[in-house]
């Protein structure tokens, strides 16, 4: 990860736009544009915000029978996912602990898989290692944007009408100013919206024609992880590694029935022992009582004083108006109202353990 | 008498044997939003580079440091109900110590604005 930070095909319309750029996860990306975080979140939460999400790994599987090798990888049911649908998974490593977490399309005759920047080194190879038969090709022509908020369906069909007609976690091929895109309704906010794969030669053009939508503003990766946080979204790398469990992070929804009593994926002896007598910690949401932001590493300690875990994730949530966090606490604690203390710069401030999400979530279902 | 800046991208305006210290617009620019301030209280005594406080933005936690050694006369309340007043008038309402300068030698250590504007290029 020493080499020089790489650029998405909209980099030089990020600098254009103001965008404030770091490197993040080996690419330069915007954090915040002029607006601001706590505006683009608003943006977000109010019309519609656009995110450039192109570092991301976007990847074609293709082989006879694809879906059910990839399921020799991951706890969720992919053969049962619909042509034109998408889902939820991670991959799981041998000890049941979260390698990457992924979302898999079935495009039809191939399956559409995007992951994660920061692991795209570790996902593709181990995808080419471990699924036979199956031709592993990571995509580096097109980019990935993601447009969110309850006016991302305005700003999307504008477009392109046929996206008026998706639901959450569809997925179609559609035509967006004479470009063939990959569409598919879900995100990373909370917020209904889609995120569109678009070939790059035509992704400044694509991007500028949504942002012209008087709707919709450019917004940052600061506000990307705001708004995560506050929809109780997992970041991989905080919220979840290689040490947490499915069962843990509350990822058990995403682990279909017949996966969970079958097993058949890596890690599953003690993810099924999990499931079946609970784990020693879980992921909790954390509402901290006073004005302090919580980050990631903070100590969780009971009314007694003991240490119960730690902050994964945490920071201010504008929606919120205050402090939001997301934490491991151990068995035994975790239940919603339960009053605990954060150790801030070596005080104790008293939290509240809360249900996620912070903010109810906005799909079209 | 004058206004002076440290490294730490914090003002100093001084009158008399008294210091007003908030942080610049630049400062306040890098930071982004910010969302909470801990600060010390009144009679606090400090020297030059403690830690004298804690600024967040939505981003990250960036500590305050003392610009020179001296005694906390009053802090700005306000900005504890209204932190988003560092963004929006850095080096005017939202000053954040008034401090009683205990060597004014130290002053010499910092910088002048046209130092600063250099400094941060």
């Amino acid at each position: 990860m020493t080499d020089t930070p790489k650029h998405t095909p909209l980099y030089d319309l990020h600098v254009e736009l103001g965008g404030k750029m770091v490197d993040f996860a080996g690419w330069m990306m915007p954090v915040n544009y002029p607006l601001g975080i706590m505006g683009e979140h608003a943006q977000c939460r109010e019309r519609a915000a656009l995110f450039d999400v192109s570092h991301m790994g976007q990847v074609i599987l293709r082989g006879e029978n694809v879906a059910q090798k990839l399921e020799a990888l991951v706890p969720s049911a992919m053969t049962t996912v619909k042509e034109g649908k998408a889902r939820y998974t991670f991959f799981t490593n041998e000890n049941g602990g979260i390698m990457d977490d992924l979302i898999v399309s079935n495009a039809g005759d191939h399956l559409f898989v995007v992951v994660n920047a920061s692991m795209r080194h570790q996902d593709i190879p181990h995808m080419r290692d471990n699924l036979e038969g199956v031709e592993v090709t990571e995509i580096f022509d097109r980019a990935l944007i993601a447009v969110q908020g309850p006016k991302a369906e305005g700003v999307v069909a504008a477009l392109c009408p046929a996206v008026a007609d998706m639901t959450f976690m569809q997925t179609m091929v559609g035509d967006i100013l004479g470009a063939e895109c990959r569409i598919s309704r879900l995100g990373y906010t909370g917020e209904d919206g889609y995120e569109i794969s678009i070939p790059e030669d035509r992704a400044v053009e694509i991007t500028k024609a949504f942002l012209a939508h008087e709707d919709c503003e450019a917004a940052g990766l600061g506000a990307r992880d705001s708004l995560r946080l506050e929809a109780g979204l997992c970041l991989y790398g905080n919220d979840i590694d290689n040490d947490t469990s499915p069962v843990e992070a509350s990822l058990v929804w995403a682990m279909q029935k017949s996966r969970r009593e079958n097993g058949g994926f890596p890690g599953a002896a003690r993810i099924q022992k999990e499931l079946a007598e609970g784990a020693s910690r879980k992921l909790v949401g954390i509402k901290p009582s006073g004005r302090a932001p919580a980050r990631s590493g903070v100590e969780i300690q009971c009314s007694n004083g003991n240490t119960i875990g730690a902050i994964t994730s945490g920071g201010f949530g504008p929606t919120v108006g205050g402090p939001v966090a997301m934490g491991y606490v151990s068995a035994g604690h975790g239940e919603p109202g339960e009053q605990i203390n954060l150790i801030i710069r070596g005080k104790a401030q008293p939290a509240e353990i809360v249900s996620l999400p912070f903010v109810q979530q906005n799909y079209k279902r | 008498m004058g206004i002076y800046y440290s490294e730490d991208h914090e003002w100093v305006s001084v009158e008399g044997d008294i210091a007003t210290v908030g942080i610049t617009a630049h400062a306040a620019e890098q930071l982004g939003d910010v969302v909470f301030i801990e600060m010390k209280e009144a009679d606090d005594e400090f020297e030059k580079g403690d830690e004298i406080g804690v600024i967040e933005s939505v981003k990250a936690a960036s500590e305050i440091y003392a610009p020179i050694d001296g005694v906390v006369v009053e802090a700005n309340e306000e900005l504890e109900g209204a932190p988003g007043q560092l963004n929006e008038s850095p080096e005017d309402n939202a000053w954040i110590y008034k401090i009683k300068i205990a060597d004014a030698s130290q002053l010499d250590d910092l910088m002048d604005l046209d130092g600063y504007k250099s400094f941060i290029g």
